[in-house]
């Protein structure tokens, strides 16, 4: 049985932890609705280079002279797998979601005789990976996402990709991280962006090629300036830029979602630790005043 | 005819302009491009400069400066990406001639290759907002 004492003690404890908890809650609840807003603000742009690009390798029917962030390498052994998490804790299973993904990706790539290259954006998915594939880890980018995610170290770190696919460290690209749904729920996305996955373009066509037929007409009649290449070799490097900047962007609003639900149940829970904690404090003080009674009476009976 | 065409200016961080206009002449990587409703599509990437946006007067009513990027015109729609884009009349002197001077600071003390190309790069963004900054400034006095 503690004593008194010791339970007031732990009563306080715990509201000052709750205090700390919901604090997190409302700055995680600020935080979030800037990022909600810049997700949304960030994707007109991705959508439109999206769009300008599947036009545009709609008029390239000659694939031999693509350059190699649409084409490739011609292999697939070399994968580089980019994570995408927080750098600080606390948020639920915001990373561990990203890192279970991870995991199983390594797993199923390992099984298929490929290697895998890790690079680690955010100190918590690196902290993690650390463990089991340290070897696999190239580098590890902290502090990107610290008050919103900007668009300049999303560029320098596509450059970077792009330097190491140039220099044939990898064949395929991925992004893994978490897409932001809303407040309560993101979701891990898998994305390629090196080489760019080419788009459907047998959209309505039954088997691809009326849908590629369809597509050369509608795009020939499309004037580039100032050529298809030299369109495609600014295009491309720019869409690896965009789609780093929007996982960066989905992942940070995602991770303050998470902040922010989890924070709300620690707070609720210490709220009902504290209801508890008070009930076996006043039963206490109220057994200790009995038994102190009883000893008064039976004293003066005794007399 | 529709009179106007819509024009986009989208940045990575947000979609900056959506507005009917009656002609917008863009810096296209080969020299100006004039956009007209009705336009053929075309696809261009474009240098740094400003994009002026004209009424039906044919005035000029405003002037963008964008950092690089990309058009794309199909006859309803203009739509134009840049990494950065800024009103010209928010952009002051100072800050102008600072970033030239940065960028050419930078250029001299460049030694790979890499930081050779992306200060002639910057290099080139600044000269072109100064260049913009002049004009826009001129045209104001007259």
């Amino acid at each position: 049985m503690p004593s008194l004492k010791d339970l007031r003690n732990r009563i306080n404890s715990v509201k000052s932890t709750q205090k700390i908890t919901s604090a997190m809650k409302m700055v995680a609840a600020s935080k979030l609705k800037k990022a909600e807003i810049a997700a949304a603000e960030g994707r007109p742009y991705a959508e439109r280079m999206e769009r300008m690009l599947a036009d545009l390798i709609a008029t390239m029917p000659n694939r031999t002279v693509a350059p190699m962030l649409l084409a490739g390498t011609g292999k697939e052994d070399a994968v580089m797998l980019v994570v995408v998490g927080s750098d600080r804790g606390l948020c639920g299973g915001y990373n561990n979601n990203v890192l279970r993904e991870a995991r199983r990706q390594i797993v199923e790539l390992t099984r298929q005789g490929r290697s895998v290259k890790l690079l680690c954006v955010g100190r918590k998915a690196s902290d993690s990976l650390r463990r089991d594939h340290r070897d696999r880890i190239v580098d590890t980018l902290e502090n990107v996402t610290r008050d919103g995610a900007d668009y300049a170290p999303a560029r320098d770190l596509a450059r970077r990709l792009r330097t190491m696919f140039g220099d044939g460290e990898f064949d395929v690209c991925y992004l893994i991280y978490n897409r932001f749904k809303s407040a309560v729920a993101y979701e891990v996305t898998v994305k390629q962006i090196i080489p760019f996955p080419e788009p459907q373009v047998a959209v309505g066509g039954e088997g691809g090629r009326i849908g590629i037929e369809d597509a050369r007409f509608s795009s020939a009649t499309y004037d580039l300036e100032p050529s298809e290449d030299q369109l495609l070799g600014a295009l491309l490097p720019a869409n690896v830029a965009v789609q780093v900047f929007g996982s960066l962007l989905e992942s940070y609003a995602s991770e303050q979602g998470a902040r922010m639900t989890a924070m709300d149940n620690a707070t609720r829970n210490a709220g009902e630790m504290i209801e508890k904690l008070t009930l076996t404090y006043n039963r206490t003080r109220q057994a200790a005043i009995t038994t102190e009674l009883v000893e008064i009476i039976s004293g003066a009976e005794a007399l | 005819m529709a009179e106007t065409i819509l024009l986009e200016i989208v940045t990575p961080v947000r979609l900056m302009r959506a507005q009917e206009v009656h002609l917008a002449v863009l810096p296209g990587e080969g020299g100006n491009l004039g956009v007209l409703p009705q336009h053929a599509p075309l696809l261009s990437s474009l240098r740094p400069g400003t994009i002026d946006i004209h009424d039906d007067r044919m005035k000029v009513v405003d002037q963008i400066f964008v950092e690089q990027g990309f058009v794309d015109v199909t006859p309803e729609r203009c739509t134009v990406l840049a990494e950065e884009a800024i009103p010209v009349s928010d952009i002051g002197r100072d800050y102008a001639e600072e970033r030239l001077k940065r960028a050419t600071d930078a250029l001299m003390i460049a030694e790979t290759f890499g930081a050779r190309q992306g200060a002639e790069r910057e290099l080139r963004v600044a000269e072109a907002m100064v260049a913009a900054v002049d004009a826009y400034h001129k045209r104001r006095q007259e």
